[in-house]
């Protein structure tokens, strides 16, 4: 599964000056869809809540962060603030996926069909793992059934292959299942 | 017409796009509406959509995300394997892959078994109209 968005983990510090041998190091969490992207994602955020620039500071470490596992499903937590167009709104999202990296990009799908918001408007504030207990959305709940059940009650008719996809079919399909 | 078929945990459903085509996987838990958590032995677990899958008659007794050991011996148990290759939709498969994979030497052969098959129908059509005329 390629995800769109990774996630990196981005360390960085202003430069050390003679007032300053030793500069506090700030570490980042952030997604971003490459690694240079994740950088200047960095250093804007650090300029909102420190005194440093990209030109007068150093990267220390950008890793990036892949899930631990991936074969287990978890409920995602997500808040996030997001630009619209009458100003800025925090929000919280709940997802059920395996990876926070399918969670996250789940999220950036659903802004921008809801509410038409573009990825660059979004700020990812926090994200967590949610027990099944604590979620709060219909949404996410009704999967926390250990004897879930349901039909799958319209089967669309597709080729195995697109190499034998052909315009014009002898006869009409079957849709039950 | 009633639902027989049902995603639940343990449906055994065949892969009908992708990958792992014509697979048979586990329904091991449900992510949200359009995927599941899906397995199979030789597989790493992953997610797959309902889209891709195709659901069988068979279901298996298994808890929710079972491990692999678990998975495999629930399989063996419920004897999957040979309750699939023994349905008319499990046959139909092999005989599908048979003759696809057919050489030259092996038409031949079978053109011989049909020549050979149509002459006896044939015999025994003339006889029954032997007796109907007679």
């Amino acid at each position: 599964m390629s995800y769109k968005f990774h996630q990196f983990q981005v360390v960085g510090r202003g430069l050390p000056t003679e007032s300053d041998e030793h500069p506090k190091i700030y570490r980042m969490k952030l997604w971003a869809t490459n690694e240079v992207r994740a950088k200047s994602k960095f250093w804007y955020f650090l300029r909102k809540l420190k005194k440093v620039k990209k030109s007068n500071g150093q990267m220390l470490a950008i890793n990036e962060i892949f899930e631990k596992n991936p074969t287990t499903i978890k409920n995602y937590g997500i808040w996030l603030r997001y630009q619209s167009r009458t100003g800025y709104h925090n929000m919280y999202k709940e997802y059920r996926d395996t990876t926070l990296n399918g969670g996250i990009e789940q999220m950036y799908t659903e802004m921008a069909s809801r509410h038409r918001v573009r990825h660059h408007c979004i700020q990812v504030i926090k994200t967590a793992t949610i027990p099944a207990k604590l979620c709060k959305r219909e949404s996410t709940k009704q999967f926390h059934n250990s004897k879930i059940k349901f039909p799958l009650v319209f089967k669309k008719v597709r080729l195995p292959t697109r190499k034998l996809k052909t315009t014009y079919k002898a006869s009409r399909p079957n849709l039950f299942v | 017409m009633p639902f027989k078929r049902y995603v639940e945990i343990g449906r055994i459903a065949l892969v009908n796009y992708g990958k792992d085509y014509g697979k048979l996987v586990v329904i091991v838990d449900v992510i949200d509406q359009n995927r599941a958590l899906v397995d199979a032995p030789d597989m790493v677990r992953g997610q797959m959509n309902f889209k891709r899958l195709t659901l069988t008659d068979i279901k298996i007794d298994i808890k929710r995300v079972p491990n692999k050991k678990t998975l495999i011996a629930a399989l063996e148990a419920a004897d999957v394997k040979n309750k699939w290759e023994s349905s008319s939709w499990g046959r139909k498969l092999i005989v599908q892959k048979k003759r696809a994979s057919l050489n030259d030497f092996d038409r031949f052969k079978i053109m011989l078994a049909k020549i050979k098959k149509a002459g006896v129908v044939r015999q025994e059509l003339a006889k029954l109209k032997k007796e109907t005329t007679a």
